[in-house]
């Protein structure tokens, strides 16, 4: 546990270092969602009535979205991992006395979070003050953000476990690149990157939130705005548990068979 | 004829230390570092020289070779190249200089090479006569009949050396910078390359300098070195000069049973020693050879030894040591 | 001109070397901007048009927008990945060439891959032609061309000066994303939808709206002010502060190194 706590350190560490970039970061998010929220304010004005989320709500939902785009993003992948798999010098991290997967799963995580940490804060202040309808509000109440603590880490649980599938993947494909793109594109979309999941038309949003790319940011978004809240809330973080195990479990298989594969052949 | 004279240039490099408070004070304040790669630095090279350029990691090499080749604009001095200043002529420049770098390639890596050399030929504007002379000469030289076909990236290491070295002189350079050109090289390559680099030098009077690691590289090519080190020229000279202060120094290699002594006569260093065989260096200006055996069997008994120059890289070394570099 | 041909074919022989992986890329590529056309479809859908513009309008204003940006990215990839070529010292490398550096760095890259969207900007722009509301003369075509044209000055220039930058920082440089790929996704819709002050600013400082928003209208009949129709001509002005603006940093860069 030591071992990952100061993996976890390193990361934050040299994450701090780049202050511009994280300025830069920050800037560049804050005005993408300003433009969304610009976006969807002509929508509300065109026709108020068939807008499926009320707007406060949905600019809370789109701040969040911004604060939280480096830990909740799908297609952010570490260079280095996939430099290592197609490169074949993976069989050298076999050597380390941790497994595999954890280690992975541990470095994908923290990479993630200590980039959030250093980006949300700013983004949720300046958004908070806000004028209203605009900002981002708190959430709807005390239970709400209690349920969006503990939604919120599944979702990234889930996150992670899908770039570790896209890394077990990879072990199987020469080129990764083309099936990779693929594969964050459909996320991207699916996860309500591009649009909330609650603008999809009703005859397939059942299906699209039933999936596990629903769980990784719609979920707890949603929970934190109020949008989802009592027994469906409830309803909603079993779900995200299920997939969060189910992920894991596959991606663990995955990368088992994929590492047997690297012994066999020598990499 | 390249005429260097007091080159001087300093950078900035952000300082960055470690640990987490640390790490947090630089997101308000950063420090810097003022590095001088380059202080005061002259010489001059003539037409058809053949120069060692040479000094530790960081002696600022590479930005000699960079400011040399107008990628690099100094803080002060001038340069002089047939009578131009690289970096304020940066076209007119490249046009009459050729750059291999051993760790670099120019080729481009998924085409055959001689689809590369033709691009080189357009980017140069090459006329086709020359052209063609040329690349019929070092394919004969080089030996690349074989392989200029190939993609780059199924070249070995030695045979896309050698096509890095053609494509640099296609468009016949009056100057060459070779940076490591043997770097990595097996030893039937490495003489391959430096023999052609010779024939080159003998016959077109091309200049080339050329920076290295390796001191088999400057004993085979070079008459005169240039050694720097923290941007400053040390040693500028004939090879010979170097090699004869080494003349007055013997290694001598001991087996031994015994204990070896403490304390060694007045101008003997030990430089390795081992529970059964020593290497000494000895100063024959100080103490002869054969006073040195004799103390030393007096005092153990000697199953063998053998008495060698000092070989060149020693003498760099020592040198380095001397300039406390 | 003939020496960029020639590196052209470099770079398109290069490709072809991984045929798999390059036709896998063109479908992903097909695929992301497939995903931001269903948004187009799933907003419209709920509310039959945004901002005024139908369907059939944004659909044409999006096309002419993805496809300058395909094209400009195909061909100006070098700058989009300039910090990479600075900091692994290709650079420098391609400074020992006789050449004018802008050329350099624009021979240095060629992203073919960005072709699937250009082919599904086009597929759009098949269908949007005729359902728009647009009866097309010759004039509207050319501006139309004209439109596109302008789109791939604009956004050259908006890389141009993302490589310039990097000349100075490679940390800051993410900022640029929201006038390129921000542009690229945004810019889906006319830029009018997203207010006053963005179209203002699109317009007099970044003229990204110079080559969408008004002389799209102008397309539209909503407005036929001739200067609507030239609009995209400031694109290409757009381009002389990005060369200065490259041109200062290549100094910088020579007196610093990497």
């Amino acid at each position: 546990m030591k071992g990952y706590l100061s993996l976890f350190r390193i990361r934050v560490q040299s994450g701090l270092q780049y202050r511009i970039a994280a300025a830069a970061g920050i800037a560049t998010q804050f005005a993408w969602g300003a433009l969304r929220i610009l976006f969807f304010k002509a929508l509300y004005e065109t026709n108020p009535a068939a807008l499926p989320m009320e707007l406060p709500a949905l600019c809370s939902y789109i701040w969040m979205q911004q604060a939280f785009l480096a830990m909740f993003a799908s297609w952010t992948v570490d260079k280095d991992l996939l430099d290592m798999i197609s490169s074949g010098s993976v069989a050298y991290q076999l050597c380390r006395p941790m497994d595999l997967y954890t280690n992975w799963f541990i470095q994908s995580f923290s990479n993630r979070l200590s980039r959030m940490l250093l980006r949300c804060l700013p983004i949720l202040l300046v958004a908070a003050f806000l004028p209203y309808p605009y900002g981002l509000l708190l959430p709807k109440s005390p239970l709400s953000f209690l349920l969006f603590l503990i939604s919120a880490p599944l979702g990234g649980v889930t996150v992670v476990s899908l770039t570790m599938i896209v890394y077990g993947i990879t072990f199987f494909t020469l080129d990764s690149r083309g099936f990779r793109t693929v594969i964050f594109t459909a996320a991207d979309f699916l996860t309500g990157s591009l649009l909330p999941l609650p603008f999809f038309p009703e005859k397939i949003r059942p299906l699209v939130q039933l999936l596990p790319f629903a769980s990784i940011q719609d979920a707890p978004l949603r929970i934190y705005t109020g949008d989802i809240a009592g027994m469906a809330a409830l309803q909603t973080l079993a779900l995200q548990l299920f997939w969060a195990i189910v992920m894991v479990l596959g991606g663990r298989l995955l990368m088992a068979r994929a590492l047997r594969n690297v012994v066999v052949q020598g990499g | 004829m390249i005429q260097v004279q007091h080159l001087t240039k300093t950078f900035r490099v952000a300082r960055r230390s470690g640990g987490m408070k640390a790490a947090a004070k630089a997101l308000f304040r950063r420090e810097y570092d003022t590095i001088t790669a380059l202080n005061d630095l002259s010489f001059s090279i003539d037409d058809g020289e053949m120069v060692g350029y040479i000094g530790p990691n960081g002696a600022g090499k590479s930005s000699t070779i960079k400011v040399l080749s107008g990628i690099l604009t100094p803080d002060s001095g001038s340069c002089l190249i047939d009578g131009r200043t690289p970096w304020k002529d940066r076209v007119a420049h490249v046009r009459e200089i050729g750059v291999v770098f051993g760790q670099r390639s120019q080729l481009w890596w998924d085409v055959p090479v001689a689809d590369s050399f033709e691009l080189i030929r357009d980017i140069y504007k090459i006329p086709d006569s020359l052209y063609r002379k040329n690349v019929s000469e070092l394919a004969e030289l080089l030996n690349l009949k074989d392989i200029i076909r190939t993609p780059a990236r199924q070249l070995s290491l030695g045979q896309r050396m050698r096509c890095e070295i053609a494509a640099s002189l296609l468009h016949s350079p009056k100057i060459l910078f070779l940076d490591e050109p043997t770097i990595g090289l097996d030893a039937v390559s490495k003489i391959a390359v430096r023999d052609f680099i010779r024939t080159l030098n003998r016959e077109q009077k091309t200049t080339i300098i050329l920076t290295t690691h390796d001191m088999q590289d400057i004993e085979a090519l070079t008459e005169r070195i240039i050694l720097i080190g923290k941007g400053k020229v040390l040693l500028d000279g004939p090879l010979n000069d170097l090699k004869a202060a080494g003349n007055d120094h013997r290694s001598l290699t001991v087996a031994f049973k015994g204990s070896f002594p403490e304390t060694l006569p007045e101008g003997v260093t030990c430089s390795e020693r081992l529970s059964e065989r020593a290497v000494l260096t000895v100063d024959t200006a100080v103490i002869p050879v054969s006073e040195v055996i004799a103390s030393l069997s007096r005092e153990i008994s000697i199953d063998d030894l053998s008495v060698s120059g000092v070989g060149i890289e020693e003498l760099v070394v020592d040198l380095y040591r001397q300039y406390r570099i | 001109m003939r020496l960029y041909l020639k590196f052209l074919g470099i770079h398109v022989r290069s490709a072809m070397q991984y045929k798999s992986s390059f036709f896998a890329t063109v479908f992903g590529q097909l695929l992301t901007s497939f995903s931001a056309l269903l948004v187009i479809f799933f907003v419209t859908e709920r509310y039959n048009e945004v901002g005024g513009f139908t369907y059939q309008q944004i659909l044409l204003c999006a096309s002419v927008v993805w496809a300058a940006f395909a094209l400009s990215e195909c061909f100006f990839r070098g700058f989009d990945m300039f910090p990479s070529m600075i900091g692994n010292g290709e650079f420098d490398r391609a400074l020992l060439r006789p050449c004018n550096e802008i050329f350099l760095v624009l021979c240095s890259k060629l992203e073919l891959t960005r072709l699937g969207r250009l082919i599904q900007a086009a597929m759009m722009l098949i269908y949007a032609l005729p359902r728009c509301g647009v009866s097309w003369t010759l004039p509207r075509i050319l501006v139309l061309v004209f439109m596109l044209l302008g789109g791939m000055a604009a956004f050259s220039g908006l890389f141009l000066i993302y490589a310039a930058l990097s000349f100075f920082t490679l940390d800051g440089l993410e900022f640029m994303n929201i006038f390129t790929d921000g542009g690229r996704e945004h810019g889906a819709y006319p830029f009018a939808v997203y207010g006053k002050p963005v179209l203002t600013l699109l317009t007099c400082i970044i003229p990204l709206a110079c080559f969408q928003y008004w002389p799209l209208t102008w397309l539209l009949g909503q407005n036929n002010s001739l200067l609507c129709a030239l609009a995209p001509a400031a694109c290409f002005i757009f381009l002389i502060p990005c060369v200065l603006l490259w041109k200062f940093g290549l100094r910088h860069y020579k007196s610093t190194g990497s």
